[in-house]
């Protein structure tokens, strides 16, 4: 599948998620990882946002640094159903003809992104954790060298629950599409008072078979949290002891705004739900800070949480294989410790 | 009412990754199981079917030792199994993986379309949304409990803080989530009927309404340039010391790093 006029395409677009009139911040992340595609690429990012009186928050996406906004403002768009919306995406696309075009993987994102990526036919990179622009193949194939494209988005993203990682390329189709995991690009330093440039999109709703009806909307869908969202999360294992000991994680996770999950023994002991789960059989993670607490580290876990950015255990067992995928290791008692620790982060934070 | 539920072989992810020199996954290699999401879907389906007395009907693109899977599925209770293989189709992304299973529909009857949200092995969750692009469908991702009521699917639709309920004209295509439900178990009778019932077998040329241009390797926008087992990063620094020096350590870092 190849199309013509590639060349046309110019420009990194993000698609600037927002819910209930307010921006996710995955939309911020997107832009901040456009600016550094768009250097590259000597051009401009231009985020595009869908919703129903959402212009006031045009505003907000300059300040973290778009260069343009394209608003597409309609009632079919208040409240997120795939159809007007990938109908919305297509039409900017279309119209516009974005270079990249980047997607949050959301539960929306990874809804809407398939969607439009078939009806503007091109491929999509699910997940992605790094982009970069750069040659495809990575090295040229010996007397093709001319056949070797440059400039092209390089999407690399985990697969196999992160048992592997690959690089992806859209050589010859046009916008290349990717969803990119939320918390994992960098927005940059708001600059406090910018003003978009807005543009507006006339896109006109045709109602067909394809229109879902939106019988309930039911928020908070469950007292548990959902563990894969968390940014930090303050993980018990066997070592915590008891259903009542996790009342020393809970204290952490509170101070850090966190939440709490834990190991398949837990679980199996009936500590925890098993909606909290970490590992092969649970849930794979992937916060900011992942704390290790009383956990030995059974290969099962870690395959669950290993790809977090910063990983802390904390463990009387000295050799532990938990300590063996760790960032910080602390070789100590976590009744002692845990405590120590929220009192001292309680403090810290307090002097902010 | 027809119901046709899409699964896919899928890697053990406990049984080790490994792959063809062209970076894809060398799928023969490796231990196979039915995908969880595509099981949960399956589950659904015979709900239906018990409820409505809907025809199941299971169809999988893949190698031929997906039959195995097809026969679980008979086992559990389908009614009917059609696998698609073909070596031109090997190699395909989710483009040209849609592509094809699309035109494979466009063969058969149907009320509502269910696959998984997404396969273990690859993770994208787009393979359902791109059918139902292709063959003009309402798509409810996400579905954490499906029901019918008279001529129209209501879902309720989970997203991270919430879930709609979604009401969506038949035919439509559903795809859903593993907690939908707790999948059967086959049962002796299942499996000693499921060697008996016939496996429909497609090779590309009985997808009539589907282009060579969007099918295969050769077919696939995305192409990858880089594949390989994960580097497990090593460990790193690990402290020993009173409580409380254990404590000053982590804040330091925590300051040293700008987390706090």
């Amino acid at each position: 599948m190849t199309i013509m006029g590639l060349e046309e395409y110019k420009g990194v677009y993000v698609f600037a998620q927002q819910v209930d009139n307010v921006l996710d911040g995955v939309a911020f992340e997107l832009i901040g990882k456009g600016k550094d595609l768009a250097k590259d690429l000597n051009t401009t990012v231009t985020a595009v946002l869908l919703g129903y009186k959402v212009e006031a928050l045009a505003d907000q996406l300059a300040e973290y640094g778009a260069d343009k906004v394209i608003v597409v403002d309609d009632p079919e768009l208040e409240v997120y159903r795939t159809e007007p919306y990938a109908h919305a995406l297509s039409t900017v696309i279309n119209t516009y003809k974005p270079e990249i075009m980047l997607v949050g993987a959301t539960a929306i994102g990874r809804d809407l992104g398939p969607t439009v990526s078939a009806r503007v036919a091109t491929g999509l990179t699910a997940d992605c954790t790094q982009l970069e622009i750069g040659d495809f193949p990575l090295v040229p194939v010996p007397g093709k060298e001319n056949e070797q494209k440059h400039n092209q988005l390089l999407m690399t993203r985990p697969a196999f629950g992160g048992n592997t990682i690959a690089t992806i390329a859209c050589p010859d189709n046009r916008p290349q599409m990717a969803t990119v995991r939320p918390g994992v690009m960098q927005k940059i330093a708001k600059i406090a008072g910018a003003k978009a440039n807005v543009e507006k999109c006339d896109v006109k709703f045709e109602k067909n078979n394809r229109y879902v009806e939106i019988l309930e909307v039911v928020k908070a869908v469950k007292n548990v949290a959902n563990i894969m969202d968390a940014k930090i999360l303050v993980s018990g294992g066997r070592g915590v002891g008891s259903k009542e000991n996790f009342a020393i994680l809970d204290d952490l996770a509170e101070v850090l705004h966190g939440t709490v999950s834990c190991s398949r023994a837990v679980v199996e002991n009936g500590w925890q739900p098993q909606d909290l789960q970490v590992g092969q059989t649970g849930k794979t993670v992937r916060p900011q800070i992942y704390f290790a607490i009383g956990i030995s580290g059974a290969i099962q876990h870690v395959a669950g949480m290993e790809d977090s950015d910063l990983i802390v255990a904390i463990n009387k067992d000295e050799d532990a294989p938990i300590f063996d995928v760790a960032d910080i290791g602390l070789v100590g008692d976590l009744n002692k410790v845990v405590p120590a620790l929220t009192a001292a982060l309680k403090a810290e934070l307090a002097n902010k | 009412m027809k119901v046709i539920v899409c699964i896919k072989q899928v890697p053990d992810t406990a049984g080790g990754v490994q792959f063809n020199p062209d970076g894809t996954l060398n799928r023969a290699a490796m231990l196979t199981i039915m995908n969880p999401d595509d099981k949960a879907g399956l589950e659904a389906a015979l709900r239906l079917k018990e409820q409505y007395g809907a025809e199941v009907t299971v169809v999988t693109m893949g190698l031929p030792k997906a039959d195995d899977m097809l026969r679980e599925a008979l086992a559990m209770g389908a009614d009917k199994a059609i696998l698609i293989t073909d070596r031109r189709l090997g190699g395909a992304d989710t483009w040209a993986t849609s592509s094809t299973i699309a035109a494979g529909l466009r063969n058969l009857d149907y009320d509502l379309v269910i696959t998984g949200r997404q396969a273990i092995d690859g993770d994208t969750a787009q393979v359902g949304p791109q059918i139902a692009e292709h063959l003009g469908l309402p798509v409810i991702s996400y579905a954490q409990d499906i029901k019918i009521e008279g001529d129209s699917v209501v879902v309720q639709r989970q997203y991270e803080d919430r879930y709609h309920v979604l009401k969506a004209k038949l035919p439509a295509l559903v795809t859903c989530l593993s907690e939908l439900n707790d999948p059967r178990y086959m049962t002796p009778g299942g499996i000693f009927d499921a060697y008996e019932k016939e496996v429909t077998v497609w090779s590309r040329d009985d997808l009539k309404d589907l282009d060579d241009a969007n099918i295969g390797l050769a077919g696939s926008p995305t192409k990858i340039a880089k594949a390989s087992d994960k580097v497990r990063k090593g460990a790193g620094e690990k402290f020993t010391g009173s409580p409380d020096e254990l404590v000053e350590v982590l804040v330091g870092k925590f300051k040293e790093k700008h987390i706090i």
